[in-house]
């Protein structure tokens, strides 16, 4: 390594690319990785990392381009081919085998056997020394892993790459689903594994992170290299989201528009409680106005939300919509007063993914286009199509199955089916999760639409910035408790955090 | 409004030892492997109590217990193939006939190649091949035509019945070997044969679903397909084996079936194939994959049989026996979906 200027790069792609089914989703991918480092990759979301993640660990193959691997061309026909070299991928979606043990699955497909009879026992102990190298000895490698967080399924996730000769690993958006506890834990192993000579891949929509933990970062728009090996210090943040948008992003937030002094209160939440949850929230939303819910991970926002709208059932307090009680534990009493959930788990729970985008527009409308129960299919396209044009959804072909679409296209479906319904009071859990930063704004903008149309909502958001943006009045959460009301313009990002630490040390 | 909306998000990411606050230790037990046999062998403990209150020394003797164990052990070693097939996330509906049909196809070879002659061995050999290219089949057409397993094994049900009927001409073959007879109605420690290859049979799956990869790979596959593949594990290949296995079994139960009965017919296994997925499902195999128990399938194969036989020595019309046999499947899934929900919880759509 000494004698050259530049240690020789691990891993080296050139002009890749790959067409699926009518769709070019690489036109042309470089990517340089040097051995111990932290290489970031960012693109919105619809740029081609997963395809690029995904042809790099043997799932897809590409069109045409190379990949060269410790200087020698390679082809990685299956998964197998890319963990035999030492790449390994953790997922997004934590590719992990709920119903066995932590152990079973750091060997899954590798186990440790003689002809075919599992060793048990060994599997386990080497099991113990991975977790114990990734600071997590306290993990059993008997438990089943179904009853593991997220972040610990991560560390699982982890300890199998690690349980291979891995030179490489590929980490798709790590910590979008960690708090930030667990973030800064997910970057000391980083850091450990690079000091061992690993190189880390590390896919984040996240800028604030890759600053932290990133060497250099490559950038992708539309399916192509715009930015490769950028020294992370170096490169502002303007920088970066030009390179990742092609435009500049000035003001994320647009601005409140004053919501009037008559406005009739729509949603009024009484005391409500829910045992073991979050005890006593009170509040009220009137026509227009935005409530934001600002708190950790684990404060118990999203329970609260779930409680208003019926999916948990309250041991105390009342919630009501334009003066009608709703009946507590009743999704049905919810929905009919007027309250619209967009969840946070838009694909397990909003989603109908394998339906055409019209068809989940209409989901909770749908019966409005029928006659004699007899379904309109035209007049569901026709108003899903003009839900589509104004909400710049792409693609716009109404037929698409919602599964093709991107994150931020799929939030803006969900979106549209509440436009289409009307709904007085809108739940938005976690809108921009897994969107990125230009979908963002458009999602943003249509949030203030729909209070300029005078929809009453609440925004839960693990980023605080995010609800001090859109809400017009907070609510600081910790551990189910209201900390403080206030009006969001009198408050910002250090003085939530400042007031969620002071309330976990009491 | 859709019922998914009403789905509670996952619990957040909380505390990272959160395994430990899992609820107290006794459900822990219950909703764990062993609790749940427990609960089978309580079950299976009601039915003697029930046996013996009823007909008293008629049911409980030597004699009648092997009685019950023979009839088990058929539909049992059926069972077995079905559980791993089950436990993959797949469904096999062809059991019962592919096993039809590897009692005709078996029969017929030893009447035609030279009936005297050939060996009892042949008659193994050729019921065994039949189960497993029928298994084969299912497999390949599963695994690499992409036909869901329930349309697949469907259309082998049905295609084989009308095979089997075909070669017979509907008549129904007498298994002249005498060698394959004496063999199939040898005792070993005063117990039939059918018993003893029914316990190696329960004894070598139980081995291979928990001891060795190709088990591990089995639940991995049935608990997520797509994490299985990413991991290395050759999926396809791995589908068809599990129909071969199941079609295996199937060319066991086979050559059982002709040992008991002397006669290869098209209507041998008729609805084999539900008694079978009754008997995975009662025994606490996920019907959608991930999760399955060797010793629960035999607990609810020994169930159903010993239900049989409590019903029939007390002269009960067997649609009550049917009705009684509804009723237990029901009951049985409801009580696992309340331990399971305090189980591990599914992460992914």
């Amino acid at each position: 390594m000494f004698e050259e200027d530049q240690p020789r790069p691990l891993l080296e792609v050139r002009g890749l690319t790959k067409r699926f089914a009518g769709v070019q989703a690489l036109k042309g991918v470089d990517l340089q990785v040097l051995p111990g480092e932290v290489h970031c990759v960012m693109g919105q979301n619809g740029a081609g990392k997963s395809t690029l993640i995904k042809t790099l660990s043997g799932v897809h193959q590409p069109d045409s381009g190379e990949i060269r691997w410790e200087g020698k061309e390679i082809s990685l026909p299956r998964p197998t081919a890319a963990l035999d070299l030492g790449i390994a991928t953790m997922y997004q979606e934590l590719d992990v085998v709920d119903g066995l043990s932590v152990a079973e699955n750091i060997f899954l497909g590798h186990e440790r056997a003689t002809g075919g009879v599992l060793h048990v026992k060994k599997a386990n102990a080497i099991a113990r020394t991975l977790l114990k190298r990734l600071g997590h000895g306290s993990l059993s490698p008997s438990t089943e892993v179904g009853t593991l967080s997220a972040a610990n399924k991560q560390i699982v996730s982890m300890a199998r790459a690690l349980s291979r000769d891995t030179k490489l690993i590929i980490m798709d958006e790590p910590s979008a689903i960690l708090d930030s506890g667990e973030v800064s834990n997910l970057f000391r192993v980083v850091r450990e594994l690079t000091a061992q000579g690993i190189a880390v891949v590390y896919i984040s929509h996240r800028l604030e992170e890759i600053r932290q933990i990133g060497d250099r970062i490559s950038v992708i728009k539309d399916g192509r290299s715009t930015a490769n090996g950028l020294s992370v210090t170096d490169t502002p943040k303007s920088e970066l989201i030009r390179l990742m948008t092609g435009r500049e992003v000035a003001n994320v937030f647009p601005e409140r528009k004053p919501i009037p002094a008559d406005a009739p209160v729509v949603l009024d939440v009484d005391n409500l409680e829910l045992f073991g949850h979050f005890e006593k929230v009170s509040f009220t939303v009137r026509a227009g106005e935005t409530l934001g819910f600002a708190g950790l991970v684990g404060s118990k926002r999203s329970e609260i939300l779930e409680t208003i709208y019926g999916a948990r059932k309250a041991s105390s307090g009342r919630v009501s919509v334009n003066g009608k009680v709703l009946r507590p534990g009743s999704v049905t009493s919810a929905v009919n007063a007027g309250i619209g959930l967009s969840p946070e788990e838009r694909k397990s729970q909003g989603l109908i993914l394998d339906e055409p985008v019209f068809k989940n527009v209409t989901l909770s409308t749908f019966e409005r286009f029928a006659r004699a129960g007899h379904l309109n299919e035209e007049a569901e396209r026709d108003a899903a199509r003009e839900q589509i044009a104004a909400l710049e959804l792409r693609p716009s072909d109404p037929d698409r199955p919602a599964r093709t679409l991107s994150g931020g296209n799929q939030q803006k479906i969900l979106l549209a089916r509440w436009l289409v319904h009307g709904t007085p009071v809108l739940l938005l859990d976690e809108p921009t999760r897994g969107v990125d930063v230009g979908a963002r704004s458009e999602i943003y903008a249509l949030i203030r639409r729909l209070a300029a149309a005078g929809t009453a909502m609440i925004v839960v958001s693990s980023e605080i910035e995010e609800v001090l943006g859109l809400a017009d009045k907070v609510l600081v959460i910790d551990d189910g408790k209201v900390l403080t009301q206030t009006k969001a313009s009198d408050i910002d990002e250090h003085g939530v955090l400042d007031l969620v630490m002071k309330g976990s040390a009491a | 409004m859709s019922e998914q909306n009403t789905k509670v998000a996952e619990p957040r990411i909380d505390a990272p030892a959160d395994h430990t606050t899992k609820a107290n230790p006794l459900q822990n037990f219950l909703s764990g492997p062993a609790g749940r046999s427990l609960g089978l062998v309580i079950a299976l403990a009601l039915l003697f109590v029930v046996g013996a209150a009823t007909s008293g020394d008629r049911f409980l003797n030597l004699e009648n217990l092997l009685t019950i164990l023979r009839y088990a052990s058929i539909i049992g070693v059926i069972s077995i193939g079905v559980t791993f097939v089950i436990t993959a996330g797949g469904i096999d509906l062809s059991v019962g006939s592919v096993m039809g049909l590897t009692t005709v196809v078996a029969t017929l070879a030893s009447v035609q190649l030279a009936a005297t002659q050939s060996s009892w061995i042949l008659i193994v050999l050729v019921a065994l091949a039949v189960g497993v290219g029928a298994g084969l089949i299912n497999g390949l057409v599963i695994a690499y035509g992409n036909v869901v397993a329930f349309i697949a094994t469907l259309a082998m049900l049905v295609g084989a019945r009308g095979l089997a009927e075909l070669i017979s001409g509907r008549s129904t073959q007498i298994v002249s070997n005498r060698d394959f007879l004496r063999v199939m109605r040898s005792e070993l420690l005063g117990v039939p044969l059918l018993i003893w290859i029914f316990v190696i049979v329960a004894i070598a799956g139980w081995f291979l679903l928990n001891r060795t990869t190709f088990g591990r790979r089995t639940i991995a596959i049935g608990g997520n397909l797509e994490a299985s593949r990413l991991a290395g594990i050759k999926v396809k290949r791995h589908l068809v084996s599990l129909y071969v296995l199941a079609g295996l079994a199937a060319g066991i139960a086979g050559i059982m079936m002709l040992g008991r009965t002397t006669a290869g017919t098209s209507t041998h296994g008729l609805l084999y194939e539900l008694d079978a997925i009754a008997a995975v499902v009662v025994g606490g195999t996920l019907l959608i994959g991930g999760r399955g128990t060797i010793v629960g399938t035999v607990l609810g194969v020994l169930i159903f049989s010993t239900l049989t036989n409590v019903f029939t020595q007390n002269n009960l019309d067997t649609s009550v026996q049917a009705l009684a046999k509804g009723l237990i499947i029901v009951v049985a899934v409801l009580l696992q979906q309340r331990f399971a929900a305090r189980g591990p919880r599914k992460i992914k759509s």
